[in-house]
C-alpha cells in the first residue's frame, strides 16, 4: 500500500519486512529515527528479532559480525562519525564474508561539526570491500534495502545502502509498502554457507600466512565481479513482483547528448527534472545517475559516456589533495578509452549546502561554455567573502 | 505545483502539522513531499518546514525558496524573522493572530489570513497557557485558504500522527476552519 513516509522508516519499514534477525546500533543524527523504529518493533512485536544496545558504532559492527557468524540476517545503520569510527571493522566484515547490510546516511564529517548532507563519510570506506549504493527517493531507498539482503546473500558481502541526510532521511514522500507474504515471496530467509555452532565448534578468522592471503584477497574481488550480474538478477525477480527496478545506473539522454552530468543521490532526481527543462530549448544535455558506486560499473561507464565530448561530475564530497571522489573514479574508467571525453569536476553541496535545479545549470552551461577543464576540480558557490576564504588565500 | 513554507518554533509542531498536511493531501490525490529545516533547533528556537504538493511526482528535492503560501505559527517571529522572503506575489500568508496584524505594510503584494489559534487551543485544552498546541488550528485554517484538502481527509492523517488528544485537535482544526479571517489582497 502506498503512505506517505520518512525516508528514514522507508529503511526501518524494509528492515522489518526483511524479517531480519538480529540488530544492533548506537544512535547518531541523522540515522535515528531508523534505529529508532526498529527498537519500537523489537518490543512491540511487530519484529521478532534481537535489537542490541551497545556503547559506540564500533561495538555495533561488531554485534552484527558476531551475530552473522551465527548464521542470522543482520542490520544496522550509522551516519558521519558513527561509520568513521566503524572502519576497522567493517574491513572484518567483508573479508570474513558476512552479508550485513547497513543504512548509511551520508553526514559531515567534523569539525566543524555539522550533522547535514555530505558524501565523503561513505565515499571514505570505499576500499573497505563493502557493495555501495546510493539512492535517489524514499520508493528506491525502500527497494534497495529489500534487494541488500538478496544480494549480500547471494555474494557473501556485506552492503551499504546510502541516503541523504535529510533531503532523504527526513522527507516524507509516498512510498509503496507491500504486505509480508509479497516480500516473504522475494526475500526468502537466510541461508548462511557457514554459521558458528556451539554443537560443532570450529573458528573462524584465524591467522592467514602469505601463503594464503593474497588467494582470500582474489576471492573478495571475484564475488565483486560477480556483483553486476548478481544484482541484475536480484532486480528481474525485483521487478516480476514489485515492478520496478534501478539497475547500477541509469543513462537519460546520453545518446546523443554533448554534455553528460554525473549525479548521485537527490541530486540525481533534482537533475531529471534540470535536463528536462534544458532539452525542451534544445540543449544536447544528458545525465548518469550512478546507483552502484562498489563495484564500480567501469564498463557500462564507458560504454555511456565514451561517446560524449564533456561529462561533468558532481560531487558532494571531496578527497583534499585530489579531487571529488566520483570524478576521479570516472577518470579513472575512462583515462584507456581511445578519444574519451574532457572530465569536469563540481564541487557543490557539501555540509549540506543545497543542491537546486539553479546550480545544476550553473554547472551545465560552465561546461558547455569551455573547451577543456582549467582545474582537477571547480567549486560552485563558494563565497568569497568569507574569512576562510581571505585566510587560505594570504 | 504549490510550495508552502512553515515557520513556527521548536516544540510547536511546525513539523508535524506539515506532515499532517502531506497526508492528508496525499490521500486527496496529490503527491507531496515535506521536509523540515533541521537544523540545530532547540525548543523556542525558529523552525521551518517545507510542503510540495503536485499533480506528478515531485523532482525537485531542495529547499523551498519562492514559496507560494507562507504559515506561520507564532507572529512573534516576525520581530526577527522576513516571513515573506521569496514568497510569490499575490501569494498567500496564514498567521496565527487574534487581530490584524500590525505593520501591513509587511504583507504588501500578497494574500493575508489570520485564525487566533492559541485562543482555539485553549478552547479545545490543548497544551497550556503558556505553551497552547497551536498546530492543528492552522492545518484547519489552512485547508480554507487553500480550499483543499478535505476535512475529512485531515481527520484520518490528525488520528494517524497524534495519538493523544486526537479529537481535541481535530475539533481545534475543525473550528479554526471556520474561524479564520480573510484580510485579502494587502495593497
Amino acid at each position: 500500500m502506498k503512505k506517505v513516509l520518512e525516508g528514514s522508516h522507508a529503511v526501518s519499514e524494509a528492515v522489518r519486512l526483511a524479517r531480519v534477525q538480529v540488530m544492533s546500533a548506537y544512535p547518531i543524527t541523522p540515522q535515528t529515527h531508523i534505529v529508532e523504529a526498529l527498537s519500537e518493533y523489537c518490543s512491540n512485536g511487530a519484529m521478532n528479532a534481537r535489537f542490541l544496545c551497545v556503547e559506540s558504532e564500533h561495538s555495533a559492527m561488531a554485534a552484527v559480525i558476531g551475530a552473522a557468524s551465527g548464521g542470522v540476517r543482520t542490520f544496522t545503520a550509522t551516519s558521519s562519525q558513527g561509520l568513521a569510527l566503524m572502519h576497522e571493522l567493517l574491513h572484518w566484515a567483508s573479508a570474513a564474508r558476512l552479508p550485513i547490510v547497513m543504512a548509511e546516511v551520508n553526514r559531515a564529517l567534523a569539525p566543524g561539526w555539522n550533522i547535514w548532507m555530505d558524501q565523503t563519510d561513505s565515499l571514505a570506506q570505499r576500499d573497505t570491500g563493502w557493495i555501495q549504493l546510493y539512492c535517489e527517493d524514499g520508493q528506491e531507498v525502500f527497494d534497495t534495502t529489500l534487494q541488500a539482503f538478496r544480494l549480500a546473500e547471494k555474494v557473501s558481502l556485506p552492503v551499504m545502502v546510502v541516503l541523504d541526510a535529510f533531503f532523504l532521511s527526513h522527507t516524507f514522500e509516498p512510498v509503496d509498502v507491500p504486505d509480508q507474504d509479497i516480500v516473504d515471496g522475494f526475500l526468502p530467509p537466510f541461508l548462511p554457507r557457514f554459521e558458528l555452532n556451539t554443537d560443532n565448534p570450529f573458528a573462524i578468522g584465524q591467522m592467514a600466512a602469505p601463503t594464503i592471503y593474497m588467494e582470500m584477497r582474489h576471492s573478495i574481488q571475484k564475488a565483486m565481479e560477480r556483483v553486476p550480474g548478481e544484482l541484475d538478477q536480484v532486480e528481474q525477480e525485483f521487478a516480476a513482483t514489485f515492478n520496478r527496478r534501478y539497475g547500477p545506473m541509469e543513462a537519460i539522454h546520453c545518446d546523443d547528448a554533448e554534455v553528460i552530468m554525473v549525479v548521485t543521490g537527490t541530486a540525481a532526481s533534482t537533475c531529471r527534472k534540470v535536463i528536462s527543462d534544458l532539452r525542451a530549448i534544445n540543449e544536447q544535455v544528458g545525465m548518469l545517475k550512478l546507483r552502484m558506486f562498489r563495484p564500480f560499473p567501469t564498463d557500462l561507464i564507458r560504454q555511456v559516456l565514451g561517446s560524449a565530448h564533456k561529462i561533468a561530475v558532481i560531487d558532494r564530497n571531496f578527497s583534499f589533495g585530489v579531487s571529488g571522489i566520483f570524478a576521479q573514479e570516472v577518470r579513472a574508467a575512462l583515462c584507456n578509452y581511445k578519444g574519451h571525453p574532457s572530465v569536469f569536476g563540481y564541487i557543490a553541496g557539501l555540509g549540506g549546502r543545497d543542491v537546486t535545479p539553479e546550480t545544476l545549470e550553473e554547472i551545465y552551461w560552465k561546461t558547455k561554455s569551455t573547451d577543456k577543464p582549467d582545474a582537477e576540480s571547480i567549486w560552485i558557490g563558494l563565497n568569497p567573502y568569507s574569512s576562510f576564504q581571505s585566510r587560505s588565500n594570504s | 505545483m504549490h510550495e508552502i513554507r512553515f515557520h513556527g518554533r521548536g516544540g510547536q509542531g511546525t513539523v508535524v502539522a506539515s506532515v499532517i498536511l502531506a497526508k492528508a493531501f496525499f490521500s486527496a490525490g496529490h503527491y507531496v513531499q515535506t521536509f523540515p529545516v533541521f537544523g540545530l533547533e532547540r525548543r523556542g528556537a525558529p523552525v521551518e518546514a517545507y510542503l510540495r504538493l503536485d499533480k506528478k511526482k515531485i523532482l525537485v528535492r531542495s529547499n523551498v525558496y519562492t514559496p507560494d503560501h507562507v504559515v506561520v505559527q507564532d507572529i512573534k517571529l516576525l520581530d526577527n524573522l522576513d516571513v515573506t522572503q521569496g514568497l510569490k506575489l499575490g501569494g498567500s500568508i496564514l498567521i496565527n493572530s487574534r487581530d490584524v496584524p500590525d505593520n501591513l505594510d509587511t504583507f504588501s503584494g500578497f494574500q493575508l489570513h489570520f485564525v487566533d489559534a492559541v485562543k482555539i487551543a485553549s478552547d479545545n485544552d490543548l497544551g497550556t497557557r503558556t505553551n497552547p498546541i497551536v498546530n492543528t488550528a492552522m492545518i484547519g485554517a489552512f485547508a480554507r485558504v487553500m480550499d483543499m484538502p478535505p476535512m475529512e481527509t485531515i481527520h484520518t492523517a490528525i488520528l494517524e500522527e497524534i495519538p493523544v488528544k486526537a479529537n481535541n485537535n481535530f475539533q481545534a482544526a475543525q473550528q479554526a476552519y471556520e474561524e479564520v479571517h480573510t484580510f485579502g489582497l494587502v495593497d
